[in-house]
């Protein structure tokens, strides 16, 4: 018996290089066409058109900008009198972060397997969390502003919902790889299942959990000023409030931007610096 | 002995003082979150709130939510009766296919409201027998009302000289001078499939099935399959076509923002990594570029470029490709920064120029992690052009906006609710399908 030809295998291989290749190709040229013919149909149902939109990109913001420096000597009283607006924002985000780290907690511990306090209803838990995590904010928000009125309670109950099913979702990866000898060795002194819980598992997966939760507090410190734009409360608002007025307001849109951009700024880094301490120990 | 003698007293002193701070921190904890809390209640006037809570809102919302009602008007100058649901033009009944619970005989109107609940409008006024109180009378007579009920009159009767209203749980009624009016609440989203116009409206779903399959064409230019599709499309209440292609339109969003971002930052992120790109003013600024879109957020890019170009799906995409592409940047560059070394060595080995060596030795690797980054964001960017359509235009955000400022369309909130929803689990499920495909496949 003769092996196969080098030959052989070198064209076996050539052919099914090139048949990658091909699939490949097809598969990115579908791609592109995609997102071409989108953009065009997008483009069609849109107000004004690509082209002719892009060179007026820079006219509002430095319209916006030539305004705010004439008048730059309001600056700093502006930027103050906005400034509890931002407090409000960061209220808002800081409160929904931690009520929906809490409910994701208790979500995530009861839908991970091998640690829930009961096993059969797993799946339940897990569907509510995907039912949480799939409701925009704004579809909450908005329903209950028409209920609670304006103001940032609809805002922190919309987002903390949202955080429950997120973070809750992530908080169970961690937890199901979790080390359970631990937790076995609690149960076996007979301690009972918030024992277990609180002494067996919490050590172990706190950082990631709290790395996590610092994540979704960026996230929703975004979420909560785009909220105050689109219902009310907070920075957003105030945002909103100096767009509609136009033309002569512009510097306190300018001193609302500084204040946003400064505030998100921080916080990312200051949750990066954090975060890269807690997951390196 | 003696080195355990004069260690052991400093190890428990550690041990101790360890777990000394440790409890503290147990206790400390959530204290200092409780009164974190505590101040945000205090800040967000929660005391207030119960004040400023609207429950009576709350009811309608949740009682239009399940449920619709049907008015049966009766101009009292003219005589002319008019059955519409929710009171609306295009779900008027017309007069000659009321429904069942309503029966006209000459001037007399008689309502049947469901558990012996009977209103009944004729020449003299309008009569409503309660059960287990007795019959309201309305008389019209020298320019007013006439009320004749069981005495005392309850709160549920709220009667004037012009104006007669009676609320019960079977529904509302409402007499004036120039009209009377007729609240009934039924179940289930009304005209749903098809509007009053169509006739499949008066079909029953075997009888649907049938004219379908074999039924005489009700329009003789369309098989009765077509025509059904061409009603449901084009329902004047529910506006499905309508609905959908805002769907669509909000899922484009979505699609074109997140892979045009990643386009844009692919090449971007190759040159701000540090093993890709030598010059290191050029990659210090692209990082500040990166830091500066992602800080300015996507409110305002999207705020600006609604001003450019106009509402629309397309200032969405635009605004969603603008905000992913500092964050798309910034994570591609990292992972090519964290890319194995030995493979890119390989490929060089073989004398291949900078192009293969991306193409052969880095793409392959960072393919998995960079897809899977960018199908979590078409993930979330579903959600997210759902507010985004809010801000620009466009998209189901737009009509969601739309519906829930009349405060009264809470059916229609409703539907777009779940079809929101229904459209985010599809599009989770649709990019974890793909994921599995393409990365372990």
């Amino acid at each position: 018996m003769a092996a196969p030809a080098p030959d052989h295998i070198r064209d076996a291989y050539l052919e099914l290089a090139r048949r990658r290749r091909l699939y490949g190709g097809l598969l990115l040229v579908i791609f592109v066409a995609m997102m071409a013919a989108g953009f065009r149909l997008a483009e069609s149902r849109n107000a004004g058109g690509f082209v002719d939109g892009l060179p007026m990109v820079l006219a509002f913001p430095s319209e916006v900008l030539a305004e705010a420096w004439q008048k730059r000597a309001n600056l700093p009283g502006l930027l103050a009198k906005h400034l509890p607006s931002l407090v409000e924002t960061l209220n808002i985000a800081a409160v929904s972060t931690l009520l929906g780290g809490l409910m994701a907690m208790g979500l995530a511990l009861l839908s991970t397997r091998g640690l829930a306090r009961w096993p059969r209803l797993t799946g339940l838990f897990r569907r509510l969390m995907d039912a949480l995590r799939a409701v925009p904010e704004i579809v909450i928000a908005l329903v209950l502003i028409y209920i609670l009125g304006g103001g940032p309670v609809p805002a922190v109950i919309a987002i903390s919902l949202h955080t429950a099913g997120a973070l809750g979702k992530l908080f169970s990866e961690v937890a199901e790889n979790a080390d359970l000898k631990p937790v076995e060795g609690l149960a076996s002194v007979g301690a009972g299942w918030g024992q277990q819980v609180g002494l067996g598992v919490l050590p172990q997966v706190a950082p990631n959990w709290l790395s996590y939760a610092l994540m979704r507090f960026e996230i929703n410190l975004r979420a909560s000023a785009i909220l105050g734009f689109v219902g009310s409360g907070g920075i957003g608002y105030d945002l909103k409030l100096a767009m509609q007025w136009g033309t002569g307001r512009y510097d306190q849109v300018v001193a609302i931007f500084l204040l946003l951009f400064v505030a998100i700024v921080a916080i990312d880094r200051l949750s990066d610096h954090a975060r890269s301490r807690l997951v390196r120990g | 002995m003696t080195t355990t003698a004069t260690l052991s007293p400093a190890l428990t002193d550690t041990v101790l003082t360890r777990f000394a701070r440790r409890r503290l921190a147990a206790f400390a904890v959530p204290l200092a979150i409780l009164a974190y809390l505590a101040y945000a209640a205090i800040a967000f006037d929660i005391a207030g709130l119960a004040g400023r809570a609207r429950m009576d809102n709350a009811a309608v919302l949740l009682s239009d939510f399940w449920q619709h009602k049907t008015h049966v008007t009766r101009d009292n100058r003219t005589g002319a009766l008019r059955v519409a649901i929710d009171g609306e033009a295009k779900g008027t009944y017309p007069s000659d296919r009321l429904p069942g619970w309503i029966a006209t005989q000459g001037d007399t109107t008689r309502i049947d409201l469901g558990r012996g609940h009977v209103v009944t409008y004729d020449a003299e006024g309008a009569r409503y027998d309660v059960p287990g109180y007795g019959l309201i009378d309305i008389r019209q007579q020298d320019g007013g009302l006439r009320l004749t009920a069981p005495e005392p009159l309850p709160d549920w009767i709220n009667a004037s000289d012009s104006r007669v209203s009676v609320t019960t749980e079977a529904g509302r009624f409402a007499y004036t001078r120039s009209k009377v009016e007729t609240f009934r609440y039924q179940p289930g989203w009304a005209l749903f499939f098809f509007t009053l116009d169509s006739p499949f409206h008066y079909m029953s779903w075997p009888e649907i099935a049938a004219s379908a399959l074999w039924g005489p064409r009700v329009d003789p230019d369309l098989p009765n399959i077509a025509a059904m599709a061409r009603d449901f499309w084009t329902n004047a209440m529910w506006r499905h076509g309508d609905v959908l292609w805002a769907l669509f339109e909000t899922v484009l969003m979505a699609f074109l923002g997140t892979f045009g971002a990643a386009l844009v930052a692919l090449p971007l992120g190759f040159m701000a990594a540090r093993n890709m790109m030598p010059l290191g003013a050029l990659r210090f600024g692209l990082r500040r570029i990166f830091d500066f879109i992602r800080g300015v957020d996507g409110l305002i890019w999207t705020i600006v470029l609604a001003r450019a170009f106009g509402p629309g799906p397309m200032t969405g995409a635009l605004a969603i490709l603008l905000t992913d592409t500092g964050s798309f940047g910034k994570m591609f560059s990292e992972a090519l920064e964290n890319i194995d070394e030995k493979q890119v060595e390989g490929i060089r080995s073989t004398g291949a120029g900078a192009v293969q060596r991306a193409r052969f030795g880095v793409i392959p690797q960072v393919t998995p992690v960079l897809l899977s980054q960018v199908l979590y964001f078409l993930e979330s960017n579903t959600r997210g052009a759902t507010v985004i359509g809010a801000i620009v235009g466009g998209g189901i955000g737009l009509l969601l906006t739309q519906a829930i400022q009349t405060q009264k369309d809470w059916e229609d909130v409703a539907y777009y609710m779940v079809l929101i929803v229904l459209m985010v689990m599809a599009m989770d499920s649709f990019s974890g399908w793909l994921r599995r495909r393409l990365i372990r496949g």
